[in-house]
């Protein structure tokens, strides 16, 4: 199978201080891959920099063509998207605007599927349904998270990146994201996730990589890193087994 | 005085108020959208009348070639990017934009001008030969510094303002110009008279407010421009580039600035460095709405109209130091009541 993405030799700086180095990672086609790491390893550098966000050294390999100078727009309109750690929603507009402006590049392009994918998404989650006149802003931040999701889903990507999906969500929420991650490779989405919650993210994902201190140290089909000695140790804490 | 004056000063002061709220709107949304304070803004005003003026003498106005030669620069500027690039197939837009689409309607204007065609024609015209201007220029001095401070934003502004009225100038020359008006009607409402020009002015002024209503509100575009201002980030990431809403935001400044330019021409003399006054006051009402509330900034510049008016009976030799002056218990009040936010804060 060709790899949807294929980053080589990927050097991210800020200033002098070089928050990603040298890194290379494949995604390939309906797989999820999950980049897990302890904080300020530099997993949130690397998503930005794959989304052009940030100016990046190396080479970003998209569906067969060098996106490296690729301008962040452009690749949204080829199919990658970022729900960023932030979320970035507009929070002075409605729950039903938000999701508009997902789908903005294929308004651009004159797409006719769009209202489908409304219904869609909204089936997905219909508490969005529910809340879609009220203010982004007045959201819980589980339904912002919910929210962010499917204002990705609205661009229709072929590769979602997601930056800590679970941050500062209830378990129970953690758990709905999570399973809709897992039902979204099913529709033939690729998904590149960042985690620090490494159990759920290794759990859901069939391939893994491990990034600290800007580096790539380690990586594996999931099922060999969730039972690598020091992954569990450095991870998965102590109390391996516990089914969450 | 008496009723029948303060009702008629009450009358000019809603004609001026609603140019000033219209320009007072284009601060706001350029301000929100790109973080420029758009000085410049009042440059457009007086190219919109004076082009307007050329047009019903029968003569080329300048801002044809003017257009022309901006083009050229924004050519020049996006060719050698896009072959920088490696972008080529970018070429053919950026010839028939820059440099086709001008030398079109500079000929166009060339042929239509002696030809004295219809009023509604020639504002028609005057608004395609100014309108594009606005995203050239944003192309040209603003797009390059898009992320600077918005200090260095301002003094870019402030250059801007300066060589558009060099350029005035060297286009239209010293003199002023006053266009006829749009209607010589005049109607009697009891002590007071209302003439047609002054209904047209509000009429339009309100017309061009409900559109920017419904665009903001119903059209991807307007929610584009909306979703930039809120959060640039999240625009950036569903794929609204800041370079495409900052020449749309300045395309509609442009838009509102030649139309105000063409309603009030009729009014007052115009000369080439008329617009930036016109635009400070449209200023001094945007300010009012914190450079972010649109319906304060429109209240705002109607107030401004108002105080003008009064101020012009009262003591005409000090109506601008009274209505400038405005702006400091203005600021006092707001400084006081609204929290400062950090520029970087997003």
């Amino acid at each position: 199978m060709s790899a949807l993405l294929e980053v080589r030799g990927l050097c991210v700086a800020y200033g002098k201080v070089e928050a990603v180095h040298q890194a290379a990672l494949r995604v390939e086609e309906g797989r999820i891959v999950t980049v897990i790491g302890p904080n300020g390893a530099g997993k949130t550098t690397l998503l930005a920099a794959l989304m052009g966000m940030l100016p990046a050294r190396g080479s970003i390999g998209y569906a067969g063509e060098d996106i490296t100078r690729v301008e962040a727009e452009q690749r949204v309109s080829r199919g990658l998207c970022l729900v960023p750690e932030r979320r970035e929603l507009f929070a002075a507009m409605t729950v039903e605007d938000n999701l508009v402006l997902g789908a903005f590049h294929r308004y651009r392009k004159r797409d006719k599927t769009i209202a489908a994918d409304f219904a869609q998404v909204y089936q997905l989650f219909p508490r969005l349904k529910e809340r879609r006149r009220q203010l982004a802003g007045t959201l819980s931040g589980g339904e912002r998270q919910m929210l962010a999701l499917a204002r990705a889903l609205m661009s229709r990507p072929r590769l979602l990146m997601l930056d800590e999906p679970s941050l500062g969500l209830a378990p129970l929420i953690v758990r709905d994201i999570f399973r809709v991650i897992a039902g979204l490779r099913d529709t033939g989405v690729s998904i590149l996730l960042v985690e620090q919650n490494a159990r759920a993210a290794l759990q859901v994902a069939d391939y893994g990589y491990v990034l600290e201190t800007g580096e790539i140290v380690l990586e594996g089909p999931s099922g060999d890193l969730a039972s690598d000695a020091r992954v569990i140790e450095s991870y998965l804490g102590l109390v391996s087994g516990n089914p969450d | 005085m008496n009723a029948e004056i303060a009702l008629f000063l009450i009358q000019d002061g809603f004609t001026n108020g609603a140019i000033y709220a219209l320009l007072a709107l284009a601060l706001v949304l350029v301000f929100a959208v790109t973080r420029v304070i758009f000085i410049p803004q009042g440059e457009f005003v007086a190219y919109g009348a004076l082009t307007l003026a050329s047009l019903q003498l029968g003569k080329l106005p300048g801002t044809a070639w003017l257009l022309l030669g901006v083009g050229l620069a924004v050519a020049a500027l996006e060719l050698t990017q896009a072959l920088r690039l490696g972008a080529a197939q970018r070429i053919p837009a950026i010839i028939f934009n820059y440099i086709v689409l001008p030398a079109a309607l500079l000929g166009l204007a060339w042929w239509a001008a002696p030809q004295k065609p219809a009023l509604t024609l020639q504002i028609l015209l005057a608004l395609f030969l100014v309108v594009p201007l606005g995203p050239m220029v944003y192309r040209l001095a603003y797009q390059p510094l898009a992320s600077a401070s918005v200090l260095v934003l301002l003094i870019i502004s402030v250059a801007v303002h300066f060589a558009m009225t060099g350029l005035g100038l060297v286009f239209f020359g010293a003199e002023g110009s006053r266009t006829p008006p749009f209607s010589d009607a005049q109607w009697k409402l009891g002590v007071l008279t209302v003439s047609g020009q002054s209904l047209w002015v509000m009429g339009a002024s309100l017309a061009l407010i409900v559109a920017l209503l419904l665009f903001f509100e119903h059209t991807i575009y307007g929610k584009a421009l909306r979703a930039t201002a809120i959060n640039r980030v999240g625009a950036r990431l569903v794929g609204v580039s800041p370079a495409m809403a900052g020449k749309l935001s300045f395309t509609l400044a442009a838009l509102i600035g030649a139309l105000s330019g063409v309603l009030i021409a009729p009014i007052t003399t115009i000369y080439y460095d008329s617009g930036f006054l016109v635009g400070l006051k449209g200023f001094v009402g945007a300010i009012m709405g914190g450079l972010v509330s649109y319906p304060l900034a429109a209240a705002g510049a109607l107030l401004v109209g108002i105080l003008e008016a009064y101020a012009s009976f009262w003591a005409s030799a000090y109506k601008e130091v009274i209505v400038f002056t405005l702006i400091i218990p203005v600021l006092l009040w707001r400084s006081l009541t609204t929290h400062h936010i950090e520029e970087d804060e997003e």
